[in-house]
């Protein structure tokens, strides 16, 4: 099995882990309303990089969410880092 | 040279050392332009160049291939095919594909050892009971052959599954489509392409679309390792690098890229007469022609370009396999492999333009397009050639992401490829 990182707990194997999204998506702002196309666009459209990615992973034993940078095409670990901060 | 495949000339062969066969198919160099030019020479890229020359007498038409023909997923599936899905479009769709097939091996001269000798989707309790019965209902609605069967008809039609009374999800019964089966996956992508070819289709390999080239916002040609190709109109069917080839031309698309794996064991003596899926322990087997056992699973739920197996799903696929039939427990594989496969939010296609004048997209048929290669090439050569949608194909337009009309096979129909 693979090693992932988790930002709090350390090294530890990849089945702990699950995939929860691309980094920085962000909800467009419905106030005003926002057009079909954007909506769809926020629901479904996805970067789906080859090669290096930012993602939003779980640990799941710590339950704690954080960002992992990873090579989609060789699964090495580029590196990982709690998600507070990691928006701005 | 021999070209025909029939039982006089292989008796002919047979008597001449076989030294008459000519080559499948040509390796053309790439001319400067074509009216259509297709990226991918997987299954969809490869009926599609058929069906342009057979359905609407196209013949100035190219195939580039990055690598070897039907290297990618059509190469590495585990080849079950069948139209149990629940919507009508979808089963409109996929029984057009079924259709095709069952005639396939006499349309291309090619023997695409299409064997229908059924499938069965196992329920395991009585709410799924309930479930396969709406299945069957709905797949009947819709013109597509399915029965019920409770758990002693799935006994008599495979012994070898496990129906001990302590198992973890006992066996109520099942879905059966007679008419679904398996092919052979190699013969399909090669017999298309040398039917394709005959046509006058040219089919180039190792040659990889860098770029694809714009004037006046439209799509005009391809710039590839072996130089610039122009072309009247573009389609890309390339599965798993669909985001990446629509990227080049800043389209985005619902798509992700997930590694799907499959395993084959070692030879064995027959034990298993259909293709038989497990729902709860997201495993599927069929015993191959040569005697392995062909067993699939569920996706790997990490996005993923890496085209190989790895161990967490392994793992699962495999256990789930144990408990269905623990008869195999001591079983070998011999192989294990990935591909990877282009999943959209409704586990349905993409068929239409792509919002880019003059290129068409045909993907995201994900862990379940190899049954649709008839389908998916007759309907995306219509497009190319029409610039329109069949009506068949309408339904699994790029819009639908925009109207919420979505196709939602992955919660009406489940996993199964
Ligand atoms: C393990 C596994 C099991 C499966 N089991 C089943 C099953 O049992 N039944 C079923 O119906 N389906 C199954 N599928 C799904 C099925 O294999 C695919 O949906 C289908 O083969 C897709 O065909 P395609 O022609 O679109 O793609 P592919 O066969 O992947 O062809 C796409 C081609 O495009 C080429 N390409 C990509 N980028 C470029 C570029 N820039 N330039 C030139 N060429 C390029 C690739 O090299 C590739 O050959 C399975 C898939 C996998 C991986
Ligand atoms: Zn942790």
């Amino acid at each position: 099995m693979q090693i992932f990182p988790c930002p709090f707990c350390g090294p530890r194997d990849e089945r702990e882990f699950h995939f929860a999204g691309e980094l920085g998506k962000t909800r467009p702002d419905t106030r005003d309303g926002v057009s079909d196309a954007d909506w769809a666009r926020y629901l479904h459209e996805q970067r789906n990089e080859k090669g290096h990615v930012r993602e939003v992973w779980m640990h799941m034993p710590c339950s704690e969410l954080f960002v992992l940078e990873r090579d989609s095409v060789s699964m090495a670990v580029i590196g990982s880092s709690p998600l507070r901060g990691a928006a701005e | 040279m021999t070209k025909t495949y029939s039982a006089f000339n292989l008796l002919r062969e047979g008597l001449r050392a076989n030294k008459g066969w000519g080559r499948a198919w040509r390796t053309p160099e790439p001319k400067p332009s074509y009216d259509v030019v297709i990226i991918g020479g997987g299954g969809h890229g490869l009926a599609t160049a058929y069906y342009l020359a057979k359905n609407h007498g196209l013949r100035n038409v190219a195939v580039l291939e990055k690598g070897w023909l039907g290297g990618g997923n059509t190469g590495r599936n585990t080849t079950v095919i069948r139209s149990n899905y629940f919507y009508p479009e979808s089963a409109a769709l996929y029984d057009l594909s079924v259709k095709l097939y069952e005639g396939l091996s006499k349309d291309l001269n090619y023997n695409v050892m299409f064997s229908q000798r059924g499938m069965i989707v196992t329920a395991h309790s009585e709410p799924e009971m309930e479930m396969a019965a709406r299945q069957v209902n709905a797949m009947r609605l819709n013109g597509v052959d399915a029965e019920l069967l409770d758990a002693a008809e799935v006994r008599r039609l495979e012994p070898a599954l496990s129906f001990r009374a302590d198992m973890r999800h006992p066996i109520h019964g099942g879905v059966l489509q007679k008419r679904a089966g398996t092919g052979r996956h190699d013969a399909v992508a090669w017999g298309y392409a040398r039917a394709a070819d005959a046509a006058g289709v040219d089919i180039i390999q190792n040659c990889e679309v860098l770029d694809l080239i714009l004037e006046a916002g439209r799509c005009v040609g391809v710039n590839t390792t072996r130089g610039e190709i122009r072309a009247g109109v573009v389609g890309a069917a390339v599965a798993g690098h669909s985001s990446v080839l629509a990227g080049m031309v800043g389209v985005g698309l619902p798509i992700t890229s997930y590694a799907l794996q499959a395993f084959v064991s070692e030879p064995l003596k027959p034990v298993l007469n259909r293709v038989v899926l497990c729902p709860p322990y997201g495993t599927y087997v069929s015993q191959s022609d040569k005697g392995g056992l062909v067993i699939g699973g569920g996706l790997d739920r990490v996005p993923s370009y890496g085209q190989r197996g790895n161990m967490p799903m392994q793992e699962e696929v495999l256990s789930g396999l144990s408990e269905m039939m623990p008869m195999l427990n001591k079983v070998k594989l011999l192989r294990h492999w990935a591909g990877i496969v282009d999943v959209t939010p409704d586990s349905s296609p993409i068929l239409g333009p792509s919002g880019v004048e003059g290129l068409f997209l045909n993907c995201g048929w994900g862990t379940g397009g190899f049954k649709a290669i008839p389908a998916g090439g007759y309907l995306f050569a219509h497009l190319l050639a029409e610039g329109t949608h069949h009506e068949i194909s309408r339904p699994f337009d790029l819009s639908r992401f925009d109207t919420g009309y979505l196709v939602d096979e992955g919660a009406a129909s489940g996993i199964a490829h």
